[in-house]
């Protein structure tokens, strides 16, 4: 009896060890592309019952084209997201791995809002109103070149036609690409509209992006996790509180929570696939040439990811909140798909 | 006198404040589970929209698809449906599911007669409507805008959407519709990890201490062992992950997102707690009992396999229990090997990927849809129970097994 029973684990070993192969495609990768990514590996796999559903793990951009670059073969994945464009760095790490080929697609955009609460004011931001209530360094006095610590505590600090309301704004950390889109956007924007600290940019770089892209650290801002749900609760629960997340959840949640006006423009959806709404980011997905043959279904899933139901205009993605491309550019990501191109960088 | 009066005083007091603390402990669990009961709960129900279905004669209907069929029966009930924009609102009441509900209707239509109303699974919008998670404001509520609304007044105006049980939530795994998502896949993921788990740490864990305990020499080097195992209880879960991803996935090139990998990266986190649960139930065994063992002519292993062994069995089950369902509830470590993903097909073998109940309770948490609330809820419910369902086995086989002396 324990004689069998050792042998059946000996065996079961024997025969995991044989077991390189993989059947379903992987894919790793942006939070933000996880919710789109995924009702696509769900259709694919209900439309093409001769292949699996793609398994797919939301590990953060950064993360998942770390995994994605780690090298070739079956333990390491096919396909990653990304909610930034992949950068030069990344690029030579996978080189030097191995991964030379990357076929580079684009699906759409997300934007991301300034929200509060349904029972909240309403409220008409500039980005120089979102820098300078967010910012940890802001100019100070009538002289250029001067900044100190962040003082304003209420949004009539910043701007004297707001209301004397207390800044309160939940956002995500650090950590998080939402974050990141937000700064490098709306922050850059607003800081820039001070014409010393753009002329700033040609003389010291570092010292301009440290002043541009540095959220305030005294309470102000609130960082409340990867979770946006958590943020909408909390604005449920605080109408004079803000926060920041992405579009779609301004969309699932519009009974409870409302854009804010940003520079003269609602974030709607139409706002942001024309284009007025600007704080709005690209969302990616690379894939890993050279696993295309040996894992099976990654060409299938690619044109079916590019196709006009997926991510056109009335596709099923753009009912989960995904903003589409415009036409010449989803032509041209639909042709990339089609004839394996290589990434241009 | 006086001395004694402020004792009595100092001990009602006493008696007040641990009263209090339980009280306080008991208030909190009991918020958190009426809040996790109270949003779950509306998980287990579903809403279905009734649909009169009308088929064509048996003999027209070898050549029947059955997307363009069900979208005609819809329409049917809506004769004032023409424009595109207008039917695509009409469906987009229903689930993605109802068009394979219709499919599995059709396959029977040829063994029994199949019209009359049917009800098929409505779109999650339309479910937190129904179940008013989402209120109503004037034409709209939510993602339900008024052109969709109209057809959702007629429906409620004729009684054609209904509250029933959910059959997806139990029967399925997981989806990117909230109506379609079930915890199935997890938690059958969770039982292949767990089974694995106990089968590797349970008997390495139990030889372990009864080697420790009773046939090592007690030396310098034995005492750092035994220190060593104490701390390695308390190491923190996710270190244990980067563990199994360095060993299990990287070394041994094993599947990533695989139950056997999260069962043995979770096997190496429960060993700990058995050993030490298994090394203090050997201990307690009476050694008179060995003593007599050995005294009838009993060898040392004879001894330790037939008497100290199944007399420590109970105390060795109760903290094997106890870890495994420390385990079950773990997300930290299966993080790091790849089950923190989004799968679609229920796990046939520990070798497919899958999630695990804990994970699956996160991915949740963090979708956009609101419909996952109370999903997210429902499962917690369901990891809850599980819970209490093994604790409760140990208190039983404690109770029942233990020998008094």
């Amino acid at each position: 009896m324990i004689r069998s029973t050792i042998l059946t684990i000996i065996f079961t070993f024997i025969f995991i060890f044989d077991l390189s192969a993989r059947e379903s495609i992987s894919i790793v990768g942006s939070s933000t592309v996880y919710p789109f990514s995924t009702t696509v590996a769900e259709e694919f796999g209900r439309k093409n019952a001769s292949f699996k559903s793609p398994i797919v793990e939301s590990t953060g951009s950064g993360g998942g084209l770390k995994l994605f670059c780690s090298g070739l073969g079956p333990n390491t994945p096919d396909i990653t997201n990304a909610s930034r464009r992949i950068k030069l760095k990344e690029i030579s790490l996978c080189k030097s791995n191995g991964v030379k080929d990357i076929i580079e697609i684009k699906i759409g955009f997300d934007g991301i809002v300034f929200a509060n609460s349904k029972n909240g004011i309403d409220l008409e931001l500039t980005t120089k109103d979102i820098y300078l209530a967010l910012a940890k360094e802001v100019p100070c006095g009538a002289q250029d070149d001067v900044t100190c610590e962040n003082q304003s505590k209420l949004w009539s600090d910043v701007n004297s036609e707001l209301p004397e309301l207390p800044i309160m704004v939940y956002g995500p950390p650090p950590t998080s690409g939402t974050r990141d889109a937000f700064v490098e956007i709306a922050m850059t924007d607003g800081c820039n509209s001070i014409s010393w600290i753009k002329d700033l940019k040609k003389k010291n770089k570092n010292e301009w992006k440290k002043l541009c892209r540095t959220i305030r650290e005294d309470g102000k801002y609130i960082e409340a996790g990867e979770n946006d749900n958590l943020i909408i609760q909390k604005l449920n629960s605080n109408k004079n509180s803000f926060g920041i997340f992405g579009f779609s959840f301004l969309d699932q949640n519009s009974d409870q929570v409302k854009g804010t006006k940003i520079n003269g423009v609602y974030p709607t959806f139409d706002a942001i696939a024309i284009g007025d709404y600007k704080i709005s980011r690209s969302l990616y997905f690379y894939v890993k040439k050279a696993h295309i043959g040996s894992i099976p279904g990654i060409e299938e899933f690619l044109t079916h990811f590019v196709s006009e139901d997926a991510i056109g205009e009335d596709g099923y993605l753009i009912d989960k909140g995904l903003i589409p491309l415009p036409e010449d550019e989803l032509l041209r990501y639909e042709n990339d798909a089609k004839s394996l191109a290589n990434m241009r960088y | 006198m006086n001395n004694l009066s402020q004792r009595n005083q100092a001990e009602r007091r006493f008696k007040i404040y641990g009263s209090l603390a339980v009280l306080v402990a008991i208030t909190f669990l009991f918020v958190l589970l009426f809040n996790i009961f109270s949003t779950g709960i509306s998980a287990f129900k579903a809403s279905y929209i009734g649909v009169n279905i009308n088929l064509p004669a048996q003999s027209e209907r070898s050549d029947i698809n059955p997307r363009k069929e069900f979208k005609r029966q819809v329409y049917e009930m809506f004769p004032q449906v023409k424009t595109r924009s207008d039917k695509r609102n009409l469906m987009s009441l229903f689930s993605k599911g109802a068009i394979y509900e219709f499919e599995e209707l059709l396959e029977n239509s040829n063994k029994e007669d199949i019209n009359g109303y049917h009800w098929f699974l409505a779109h999650a919008d339309v479910d937190m409507y129904i179940k008013g998670t989402v209120e109503r404001q004037g034409n709209e509520a939510g993602r339900i805008n008024p052109s969709r609304m109209q057809y959702v007044d007629v429906l409620v105006e004729q009684n054609l959407i209904k509250l029933q049980a959910n059959e997806y939530l139990l029967h399925s795994a997981d989806s990117r519709e909230p109506e379609l998502a079930g915890i199935k896949g997890a938690i059958i993921g969770s039982f292949y990890a767990i089974l694995i788990a106990f089968i590797v740490s349970f008997p390495l864990g139990v030889l372990s201490a009864l080697y420790m305990e009773k046939i090592a020499l007690k030396n310098k080097f034995s005492n750092t062992i035994e220190t060593n195992i104490n701390n390695l209880a308390a190491v923190p879960s996710i270190v244990f992950g980067l563990l199994g991803l360095a060993i299990f996935l990287n070394f041994f090139s094993l599947p990533r997102s695989a139950p056997l990998v999260g069962g043995l990266t979770l096997a190496v986190m429960t060993l700990p707690t058995i050993v030490i649960a298994a090394r203090s139930a050997i201990k307690s065994v009476p050694p008179s009992i060995e003593e007599a063992s050995i005294g009838l002519g009993a060898s040392r292993i004879q001894t330790l396999l037939n008497f100290t062994l199944p007399l420590a069995m109970p105390g060795i089950m109760t903290g094997t229990i106890i870890g495994i369902a420390r385990a079950l509830g773990e997300t930290a470590p299966l993080l790091m090997i790849g089950m923190v993903a989004f799968v679609v097909d229920v796990p046939g073998t520990p070798l497919d990927p899958s999630t695990a109940l804990p994970v699956q309770i996160f991915l949740w948490a963090d979708s956009p849809e609101r419909a996952f609330v109370e999903r997210t809820s429902a499962a917690i419910m369901v990891l809850l129970i599980f819970l209490v369902l093994l604790n409760l086995l140990a208190i039983y086989l404690r109770n029942k097994l233990e020998k008094k002396w």
